[in-house]
């Protein structure tokens, strides 16, 4: 079993912590013919799930009015770089329950950095 | 024919040079040393012998085998094996050097055991409908006919022992090649449980 954690291990690559409600921008890797290049994609972080180098992540967002979401890898060679805009406040794991949701009503709190003493 | 013997670690996943995600199965393959060369002049045909996983307590060895081991110098090993390749001597070693990444490979291994099992798991037969008093859920149903043949054909699929047998599975792709740890990563399943001992061949 130990082979196959350093081979798990291998794929595991540093990156900025995030949670979910957090607002994320992620770098994507787009390979066409022989030319790469990079596409951003920003939403907010709805779930994580998974463990280990199975571990992935969906974000949402709102495009043209349109509802957009796209689940990555969470160590994908493809994405090439991940940055975290705003840290959200949510109290559930899973925030699917914005799917229903239009304009003002879909947004997340964002976290006040001042601690409450 | 080239081969070698090895021992189903487990599965994980992989990314590809792509960015796709592969699922592979992790085995220990040799390193296995040759332990008796067949020769059809003197045994009937050709083939050579390899051995893998090495038993370090020499008392657990019956004595029988240990003097197969003992005749070409070599400690006893738990998996031996007849592979037919050619160009080896009794005593090398053969490693996953032999393989690349890309080759299509065969494996053979002992699947799991499933114990006795009805017709519906064992042969895929549909069995009746659950519902609306049916009263016929997973028999198999008639086995044929009175008149003729006036017994059962051969081979008619029947509840009984399944798994636990050799199952040999063709055109597996080989994902990558460790050699300092000895791995071999393979796309997809590959029969038997994790910790099984299996055959790894190639037909050049």
């Amino acid at each position: 079993m130990d082979s196959i954690r350093i081979i798990e291990d291998s794929f595991k690559k540093e990156g900025p912590s995030f949670r979910v409600g957090d607002a994320v921008r992620v770098n994507v890797k787009i390979i066409e013919g022989d030319k790469e290049r990079l596409q951003t994609f920003e939403g907010i972080v709805i779930s994580r799930r998974g463990s280990g180098t199975r571990e992935t992540f969906t974000l949402r967002k709102i495009s043209y009015g349109v509802g957009v979401e796209r689940i990555f890898p969470l160590y994908s060679p493809m994405i090439e770089g991940l940055e975290v805009i705003k840290q959200g406040d949510v109290r559930r794991a899973k925030l699917y329950y914005l799917r229903g949701k239009k304009g003002k009503a879909a947004k997340v709190k964002e976290k006040s950095l001042t601690t409450t003493a | 024919m080239k081969g070698i013997l090895g021992k189903k670690t487990g599965m994980t996943q992989v990314f590809n040079s792509a960015g796709h995600l592969i699922p592979v199965t992790v085995i220990e393959a040799g390193p296995c040393k040759v332990v008796q060369v067949k020769i059809a002049e003197k045994d009937g045909y050709s083939t050579t012998q390899l051995g893998f996983d090495v038993i370090k307590k020499e008392k657990s060895v019956p004595k029988g085998r240990l003097g197969h081991f003992k005749k070409v110098n070599l400690p006893a090993h738990r998996f031996l094996r007849e592979i037919k390749m050619e160009g080896f001597k009794v005593g090398d070693t053969v490693s996953v050097e032999l393989f690349n990444k890309g080759d299509k490979i065969s494996i053979t291994g002992i699947s799991k055991g499933k114990g006795f099992q009805g017709v519906m798991k064992r042969f895929h037969y549909r069995g009746g409908p659950a519902s609306h008093g049916s009263m016929f859920y997973r028999a198999p149903g008639s086995i044929g006919s009175s008149s003729f043949p006036s017994r059962v054909w051969k081979n008619k699929g029947l509840p009984g022992h399944m798994g636990d047998e050799r199952v040999t599975t063709k055109g597996i792709e080989v994902i990558d090649v460790k050699k300092e740890q000895n791995l071999l990563l393979v796309k997809g399943a590959v029969p038997g449980a994790n910790g099984g001992y299996l055959i790894i061949r190639k037909n050049d």
